[in-house]
């Protein structure tokens, strides 16, 4: 009996001392962020910050975003979106794993994808603008748990925007 | 059964430890577990400009660079809001507003997951950063 109320008073101690924490490198500069930083950015020859965002705003929709906030003078749009998650690959993982074993594992479902543009003037005389995107997702299984929540870092999914917003700037400018 | 008094001991300290870790709703709600004056002091830093504009883009770029997604920019109000995923949520308000006729005052406040963050080590971070990117030094407010 003394032995297994030690052993509580132990597992007591142990659980009031377990705490999550926030990890050290949270908001350190890891040595990555220059070259997201420059994966993250394009500089466009136009000293007129406003149709640049106006652009992006059009390019947002284009993607399927909807706005959710802005901040114009400040050159700030945040867009996101509600799609499917479901990978084939997993499910089949999941149907055979079921089959052999009997046991369910909660596949990917749904995601909520965000983007978010920043503009600021940029060059000695700020005869430039930069446009900066980020991307975020969160996904949730069919048991509606969150499975991964995750900064989006695929190089492509970037070149891809921009040849984008590039585009997106021309129609702009010409009015289409 | 007979429980013996050492028995009685541990149990009861030990159903103390676990209570403990619970709050009230007025306590989770108002967090009323840190000192204002401590954690303002924490939180918070001077810089030498009373450039509002260009301190709140600053601001920004370097939630950008430290991996974060803005959610909110106010100019108005002067704050910027933005999360962190990395298999983890952080989220961040920062807060800026004059102080005298020559500096601002940024202030930082996190939430890691569902708790807040009273640790000075994060804020230290993320002023470090700030001051490379604002060009100035971040001036420790009494």
């Amino acid at each position: 009996m003394k032995k297994i109320c030690s052993l509580i008073l132990l597992s007591a101690f142990i659980l009031a001392g377990c705490q999550t924490k926030i990890p050290k490198e949270a908001l350190e500069l890891s040595p990555q962020s220059l070259e997201m930083r420059q994966l993250q950015t394009r500089y466009f020859d136009t000293a007129d910050e406003q149709t640049l965002l106006v652009s992006s705003a059009g390019l947002l929709q284009d993607l399927g975003f909807n706005i959710d906030e802005s901040e114009t003078e400040l050159g700030f749009i945040l867009g996101t979106k509600d799609r499917d998650a479901k990978n084939a690959g997993q499910i089949v993982g999941a149907i055979f794993l079921a089959a052999l074993t009997g046991a369910y594992m909660p596949t990917d479902d749904h995601q909520k994808m965000k983007a978010c543009v920043v503009t600021h003037p940029a060059g000695e005389n700020n005869e430039r603008i930069a446009a900066r995107v980020t991307f975020q997702r969160i996904v949730w299984n069919t048991q509606g748990q969150i499975s991964t929540r995750e900064c989006i870092t695929e190089p492509e999914i970037y070149q891809e925007f921009f040849s984008k917003l590039s585009k997106a700037v021309f129609l702009e400018a010409n009015e289409i | 059964m007979k429980i013996s008094k050492y028995s009685f001991f541990c149990l009861a300290v030990a159903l103390a430890l676990l209570v403990s870790g619970c709050a009230t709703t007025q306590e989770r709600l108002l967090d009323s577990d840190g000192s204002q004056v401590q954690i303002r002091s924490i939180q918070t830093r001077a810089f030498d400009t009373t450039d509002r504009e260009k301190t709140l883009r600053t601001v920004m770029a370097t939630l950008q660079d430290l991996g974060f997604v803005i959610d909110q920019a106010d100019n108005l109000l002067g704050t910027v809001t933005a999360t962190k995923l990395n298999k983890y949520a952080l989220r961040i308000t920062v807060s800026i507003r004059p102080r005298g006729e020559t500096q601002t005052l940024v202030r930082a406040n996190c939430q890691y997951e569902d708790k807040p963050v009273y640790d000075p080590e994060p804020y230290q971070q993320f002023f470090a950063s700030l001051e490379k990117a604002m060009f100035l030094s971040a001036l420790q407010v009494d």
